[in-house]
């Protein structure tokens, strides 16, 4: 109960800032709206439908990219972590990725799929991949070895160490790429949407475009407000679970 | 296969090392850590090897368990040769090598899972089995992260047992631990052996522990790792570490173990 108080009593708190700093008059309305106005542009948006269509839209988006980056992420890095070729070879590559910034692939995506959903599940696959790749490399590399000669012993090997053994061991450090990957994700496919204007739906990076053209200051926090809610609730909702999971098993994070 | 059948007691088995040589590559060139080593363990034996760090007692448990294999000489168990791991015989390492991602009932259920006869609720009841036998039937459902170092080794020792191996092989299993907590343990693990009848090779550098506990003491020297001397121990069991007839033979060894020492600080 105290923490809820405490939680409300933040937030409460920033909006009134927000609003006595609009109040004092010290910048335009234009560019500071108050938070009533912001209200009401949300409360349009809810009940018009476009805010609801509008985020659909990103999460399909984002969590298609998302799930395809895993799926090829997690196999590849376990993979490059037990062949020393394929780590010389995918992993440095990998490794070279992930150093650029997704927002990057947005001019190579338009020139090479147009302004397609293609291309925005290409820069979605691009941001999540290479960060998810290196954290499970990671992982499996820093195994203890004496988790799979103890699983030796008791007949454990090939395919069923791998699954019951390394996977399970390196999850502390799958977790945590997973988890970047999503942010890299999330990132990308906001910075694909605000560039990138395409016919087959507008997601909230569009929404935010076209606050921006319109000069609607109300609309552009409004829809950055919906942005950062919706990655606390992935957070929460995704990753929370595991998090307590390793908590409980591993005993760190106390 | 039932319960009941799985959880009979097998005849441990025979172990006989047969002229094994084994050699390391390190900084300073090759070691031999095993030259020519010949041992032959009874069934149901309890042999303790013991000697400094670098004698190769480690080096020829994990030959043993068939977690390496040697440059030359045969290891078999009741006559068949060991070439790899086998659930016949089963390990204890001086780490725990819990696995943290499982519970202590998963932990022992690991190697169970692996018997592709056995159903889940017979696969549970056997587990139980072993961690009531260790003294920690309370504790199923624990994380490995909340238990004390005792209790974590008492884990291992339950997982290495629930596959029922003929042989058990124990690597310092109790080093890393105190006193108090050890002594409970050599009292525990003799009343198993004796429930359970296993063969054990337990490696050690403690003198006193292994004349606790062993038949028999290997007596290991480094460089290259050879078997110096064998003693039998007949005290009656159990054992207690600080009885006073025990004191004198750990004291005979330990003796024996600083000749060897000298002699060959001697030759070198």
């Amino acid at each position: 109960m105290k923490r809820v108080l405490v939680i409300l009593g933040f937030f409460g708190g920033l909006v009134v800032l927000w609003q006595a700093l609009v109040s004092a008059g010290l910048w335009s309305p234009v560019l500071l709206p108050p938070p009533a106005d912001v209200a009401r542009y949300l409360w349009r948006a809810i009940v018009d439908g476009s805010l609801a269509e509008a985020s659909w839209i990103t999460m399909k988006r984002l969590m298609l990219g998302y799930v395809i980056g895993c799926v090829l992420g997690l196999p590849l890095g376990l993979a490059t972590a037990r062949s020393k070729y394929l780590s010389d070879t995918v992993g440095v590559l990998a490794l070279g990725l992930q150093t650029l910034p997704s927002v990057c692939w947005v001019p190579l995506a338009l020139l090479w799929f147009g302004q397609t959903e293609t291309a925005m599940l290409f820069v979605v696959v691009m941001g999540t991949l290479w960060s998810v790749l290196i954290a499970v490399d990671n992982g499996a590399r820093n195994l203890p070895p004496i988790y799979v000669r103890a699983a030796r012993t008791m007949g454990s090997k090939g395919l069923h160490t791998l699954v019951k053994v390394i996977l399970p061991a390196s999850l502390p450090f799958v977790v945590s790429g997973m988890k970047q990957g999503w942010a890299f994700a999330w990132r990308s496919l906001m910075a694909a949407e605000i560039y990138v204007t395409i016919l087959t739906g507008y997601g909230l990076g569009h929404l935010l475009h076209f606050g921006r053209e319109l000069n609607a200051m109300d609309q552009v926090i409004g829809v950055m407000l919906i942005i950062v809610l919706i990655g606390l609730l992935a957070d929460k909702v995704l990753f929370s679970p595991w998090e307590k999971f390793l908590q409980k098993r591993w005993g760190t994070g106390k | 296969m039932s319960t009941s059948d799985e959880l009979q007691i097998l005849p441990p088995s025979k172990l006989v090392v047969d002229h094994v040589t084994k050699s390391f590559h390190t900084q300073r060139g090759w070691l031999k850590a095993l030259d020519d080593v010949s041992l032959t363990v009874d069934e149901g034996e309890f042999v303790c090897l013991v000697g400094p760090s670098g004698c190769g007692k480690s080096t020829l448990l994990n030959l043993i368990a068939g977690l390496d294999t040697p440059e030359s000489g045969t290891l078999s168990c009741d006559g068949m040769p060991i070439t790899t791991t086998g659930r016949d015989r089963g390990v204890m390492f001086q780490e725990h090598a819990l696995f943290p991602w499982l519970d202590v009932l998963g932990n022992v259920l690991f190697g169970l899972n692996l018997k592709p006869s056995l159903n889940k609720a017979e696969r549970v009841e056997i587990a139980r089995y072993y961690l009531q036998l260790v003294g920690l039937g309370r504790f199923i459902h624990a994380n490995v992260h909340e238990l004390s170092g005792g209790m974590k080794q008492r884990v291992a020792l339950a997982r290495a047992l629930a596959p029922n191996p003929r042989i058990l092989c124990m690597d310092e299993p109790f080093a890393a631990l105190d006193a108090m907590t050890r002594e409970q343990l050599y009292a525990d693990l003799q009343r198993i052996w004796d429930q359970r009848k296993k063969t054990i090779i337990f490696v050690t550098h403690n003198v006193r522990e292994a004349v606790c506990l062993g038949d028999r003491v290997v007596l290991f020297s480094p460089n290259p790792g050879r078997i110096r001397e064998q003693f039998r121990i007949d005290l009656q069991r159990p054992r207690d570490i600080n009885s006073v007839e025990l004191a004198e033979h750990a004291t005979e060894i330990t003796r024996a173990l600083k000749q060897h020492n000298a002699k060959r600080e001697v030759a070198e």
